[in-house]
């Protein structure tokens, strides 16, 4: 007899103790024709088994670049990866060879994208690309991996999966290719999926419905998630922690609710109070003031000084590192960091 | 499907009508008489030119003309040239040559169309794509005579590797220069605009979903970017193998092939009506037909299409 921690692991390749998947110091770039554009400078975070990771931000804070990043999927050139480390599993996937790197791609680590449409093959049944992952991986005959597809289809509650398997992506609604997407992602059973944006194409309704798909899945395989959205409401009923980015570095980090409750930084702060609210029916809504910085030209010291309602001297020219947060009296808040010289301030702010 | 099939078929009957009817009157209109034409610097006998006019119904009002033409056809008859050779024997022998050129400059222009296209899009802003790039614009700005007289001068005159003219039209591999002429112009459309298709769909987010899936690359590059880019250009291809269908005058006449295209334009010279009609009413058939093959090909190769 097995117990439950042999059987989870038993169709892993080994078990490994420490994080999935663990980002170091990652700086991402592009070399443009007006000049490089620092996407992403000096990201770091990690995620265990079972664990989901809401990275938080506007578009071009860099989310999804990290998240190709981690993917091996950035077109290089125009990008360039000049410093960071990316282990997955504790093994250096920047340094890996393509084929063993692709093997890992769908299948260790799978992705789901933003827009369905756009991202299923147009031309190509659903059954057909879903059926893809085992030809390729598995070496699994057609006829199997049809009969694959259907289960996958399933397995993401797409009625009359059988019926439908040949039909093509057109021809399913919003919903239900994003759980064919869903379906592709979960097919090999990998050990992390990075979803991005995987909710932002869809109706409020059928967001809630697929999000809690993804959830129940998740914790189903204890996988690790990795969820890029910009949208707060998507995040707080299922993330464990938070990293909160802008201008290409993760300026918070906290477990999910103690960062809706004290958030520790001014950015973080500003997304939060612009959360419409019920109670403030009738009143304009707040909006932080400025622009997100222009990639090219990232301004020195801290990225989001010139939006800043506390900036000061200090954030024109030094740049915040991630401070640890603490209590008053110096308990230490696990899990939580500012890129703020102001940290303290902002965390009593209310 | 069906319906839509048969409904292209129904609006391919006035189509039908309509082409031979304006091809009709405008042959019959244009100045000139043939028959007297026949006699050449001799005077003719106003007899026998009725007797011949009655013979071909020159004599009857063109309305009549046209619904006794459009009678016979439909018997399979396309009518007796005014040298008294039957059109469709005419055609018999001239068809044939034109079909095998027709498909030698098709296979030419495919195969290395879609090699070129296919080198250039998938690395764009090399050697070898700029390489592409010129000499397809080369191609496309010089004329099709022009490009015929070099290739005569180069390959028969200089290098004596082939005649300079087409001796045996029955011949394919004397054929095979003024396949690659004509084919030369599609070719250079066909690599260019797979070259822009490849361009577009590298960028597409599904080919980024097909890395992601961990695919091979020749995987995603058959399967995945090609299936998607071969839609436009499969669709050139295919009217242009109906164009190419309807004889080339310019090549065929430069290469002396007895094609279509060369026994056309010496019907119209020779203000040869029923030759010119019988001839003009098989190409509005092939044309007919070669569109409704490429949009059919169209649905077959975009689902978005088939269910729209």
């Amino acid at each position: 007899m097995t117990t439950a921690v042999d059987t989870g692991t038993s169709r892993r390749e080994a078990p490994y103790e420490g994080p999935l998947l663990d980002v170091r110091d990652l700086h991402v770039e592009f070399v443009t024709r007006d000049g490089v554009a620092k996407a992403v400078n000096g990201v770091s975070y990690s995620v265990a088994a079972g664990e989901t990771l809401a990275v938080l931000g506007e578009s071009g804070s860099g989310k999804s670049v990290t998240a190709q990043a981690i993917m091996g999927i950035l077109d290089m050139p125009p990008a360039r990866i000049p410093r960071g480390e990316i282990r997955f599993r504790g093994e250096d996937m920047l340094g890996m060879d393509k084929e063993r790197r692709r093997r890992i791609r769908g299948q260790k680590i799978a992705m789901i994208f933003q827009d369905a449409l756009s991202s299923l093959n147009p031309v190509l049944t659903v059954g057909f690309q879903l059926g893809e992952m085992f030809r390729a991986h598995h070496k699994s005959s057609r006829k199997e991996a049809k009969e694959k597809a259907v289960e996958l289809m399933e397995r993401v509650r797409i009625p009359a999966a059988k019926d439908r398997v040949n039909d093509y992506p057109h021809q399913f609604s919003g919903g239900m290719r994003q759980r064919i997407m869903i379906a592709m992602a979960l097919a090999l059973e990998p050990d992390l999926i990075i979803a991005d944006e995987p909710t932002t194409a869809l109706d409020v309704t059928v967001q809630a419905q697929v999000m809690d798909l993804l959830a129940e899945l998740q914790a189903e395989f204890n996988m690790g998630l990795i969820l890029i959205t910009h949208d707060l409401g998507v995040v707080a009923d299922v993330a464990d922690k938070i990293a909160v980015m802008y201008a290409g570095r993760i300026v918070e980090t906290a477990p999910v609710h103690e960062l809706y409750a004290r958030p520790a930084h001014p950015y973080t702060r500003g997304l939060l109070d612009s959360i419409p609210r019920l109670d403030q029916k009738g009143q304009e809504l707040y909006a932080i003031k400025g622009l997100p910085p222009n990639l090219l030209r990232i301004p020195p010291g801290c990225a989001f000084n010139p939006r800043c309602p506390r900036a000061q001297a200090v954030c024109r020219q030094e740049v915040p590192e991630l401070f640890p947060v603490t209590e008053d009296d110096g308990t230490e808040l696990a899990g939580r960091g500012s890129a703020c010289f102001f940290w303290k301030e902002t965390l009593h702010d209310r | 499907m069906g319906s839509y099939v048969l409904r292209r078929v129904l609006q391919m009957i006035p189509v039908f009508f309509g082409t031979t009817l304006l091809i009709f009157l405008m042959v019959y209109t244009l100045p000139g008489d043939p028959v007297s034409a026949l006699f050449g610097d001799k005077a003719a006998d106003p007899a026998v030119v009725a007797s011949i006019k009655h013979k071909y119904y020159l004599d009857q009002p063109i309305w009549k003309q046209y619904l006794h033409y459009m009678g016979n056809l439909f018997q399979g008859d396309f009518g007796t040239s005014f040298t008294g050779r039957p059109v469709s024997d005419i055609m018999a022998d001239a068809f044939p040559v034109t079909i095998r050129l027709a498909l030698m400059a098709f296979a030419f222009e495919l195969v290395f169309g879609l090699l070129l296209g296919l080198v250039s899009g998938l690395k764009r802003g090399s050697i070898q794509d700029t390489l592409v790039l010129v000499l397809t614009l080369l191609v496309i700005s010089i004329p099709v005579f022009v490009l015929a007289y070099i290739a005569q001068t180069v390959f028969a005159t200089n290098l004596g590797w082939v005649t300079p003219t087409v001796q045996n039209s029955k011949d394919l591999s004397q054929l095979i220069l003024p396949a690659v002429v004509l084919g030369s112009l599609s070719l250079a459309f066909v690599a260019r605009l797979t070259r822009t298709s490849i361009g577009e769909n590298l960028r597409a987010d599904y080919m980024r979903t097909a890395v992601a899936k961990g695919l091979p690359r020749r995987t995603i590059v058959t399967r995945h970017l090609l299936r998607n880019s071969l839609i436009p250009v499969v669709t050139f291809l295919g009217t242009d193998l109906g164009a190419l269908m309807g004889g080339a005058i310019v090549t065929e006449g430069i290469f002396n092939v007895q094609g279509i295209g060369n026994v056309l334009y010496r019907a119209i010279n020779q203000k040869e009506g029923p030759t010119v009609v019988g001839i003009v009413t098989v190409l509005v058939i092939v044309y007919l037909v070669a569109s409704l093959v490429v949009d059919l090909l169209y649905a077959v190769l975009d689902p978005r299409i088939r269910y729209a």
